[in-house]
């Protein structure tokens, strides 16, 4: 999918998400399940597999977000799965979150982490961010245990990386 | 037996006059005269011819001796020529031998050199080439610790972050980055 199609799929269902007037929700909900698609092999197997009927994938699509996500969340993912776009869900939803985020006057900060952060934490973190970049910004938290420790955060073009796993690799290149 | 003597005594004609052991007189002078004549014949007429036949001969064998003079001359002749020829053949011989050791000892001085220079060579390229081998084995094996070291480091490192140390690299980005980092 081309980036101008991802933007207008974006649009649209950001669109949808102002309708249902829970836009920030929906967008935040979609962001999970779009991380969710990337760090799982097995989900992005079932949900690509053009050999299952698109029901049973549906029927997965609904036992895994049906009992937590809002039903508009839901009905998105299951129009992206059911269209054959699945492939493209990560950036369409995170165009949606961006949108959303950029609604708000925010810019979109996406941190990944190996272990959760507090509320206090994360709180402080989007101060600090807020600080660095001169922007307030939407954080967006991401369990990645591939970062191994410490914490990655994207900006917009900026990226600030203090990971365990970048030191890791700058000390291997080293080496 | 007396009787075979008396025989032999009776052939002996007791009533021949002339001796026994020669002729008559007549017979002597008739033998004489014709004897005198075939010996004045012979003398008279095959005595030049033998003569002839001697001189001839004489002649023929002073040719043969005058002819085997000269061959024996011409002989000579050749062979002090074979024998000069021979001292040239000899000499060339000896030129030529002489000719063929220096080439011999050029070849063989060559070969040693051209072999001991190939055998420089050899033993450059085998000092190279282990030299070459023992930098790629302990390239390869130092690639190979940093490939493990680079699989091993993140799990090792991961098992020892503890939920403190995880706290203090949380806490140390938002310090950083509020810092203005």
């Amino acid at each position: 999918m081309s980036n101008a199609k991802v933007k207008a799929y974006a649009q649209a269902l950001f669109a949808i998400a102002q309708a249902e007037g829970a836009a920030d929700a929906i967008s935040n909900e979609l962001y999970a399940v779009a991380r969710a698609y990337e760090s799982s092999d097995d989900l992005r197997n079932v949900l690509g597999d053009a050999t299952i009927p698109s029901e049973r994938r549906l029927q997965v699509v609904e036992q895994l977000i049906g009992a937590r996500a809002n039903r508009a969340t839901v009905q998105i993912v299951s129009m992206i799965v059911a269209s054959g776009q699945v492939r493209d869900l990560p950036a369409v939803f995170d165009e949606v979150i961006a949108l959303s985020s950029a609604g708000n006057d925010q810019d979109l900060a996406e941190v990944r982490s190996a272990v959760a952060l507090t509320d206090d934490q994360q709180t402080r973190l989007a101060a600090a961010l807020s600080k660095a970049t001169g922007k307030t910004v939407n954080l967006k938290v991401v369990v990645d245990p591939s970062v191994i420790g410490g914490l990655v955060a994207t900006v917009g073009d900026k990226v600030i990386d203090d990971t365990v796993r970048t030191r890791l690799d700058n000390l291997k290149t080293r080496i | 037996m007396n009787q075979l003597v008396v025989s032999v005594l009776a052939s002996e004609d007791p009533f021949v006059s002339h001796h026994w052991l020669l002729p008559e007189t007549g017979e002597i002078i008739y033998g004489g005269l014709a004897s005198v004549i075939v010996v004045g014949a012979l003398v008279k007429f095959a005595g030049p011819m033998v003569k002839k036949s001697f001189a001839d001969r004489t002649a023929r064998i002073q040719k043969q001796l005058d002819d085997a003079a000269a061959a024996k001359v011409t002989a000579d002749g050749d062979a002090k020529n074979i024998r000069a020829a021979l001292g040239d053949i000899a000499s060339e011989r000896a030129r030529i031998l002489a000719e063929a050791d220096a080439q011999a000892a050029a070849v063989l001085a060559e070969g040693q050199a051209r072999i001991i220079s190939e055998i420089a060579e050899l033993e450059a390229k085998a000092e190279a080439d282990i030299n070459a081998a023992r930098g790629r084995g302990s390239d390869e094996l130092r690639n190979e610790i940093t490939v493990l070291a680079s699989r091993a480091t993140p799990l090792v490192v991961a098992a020892t972050l503890n939920e403190q140390a995880h706290k203090d690299l949380v806490e140390g980005f938002i310090s950083k980055v509020g810092a203005g980092r």
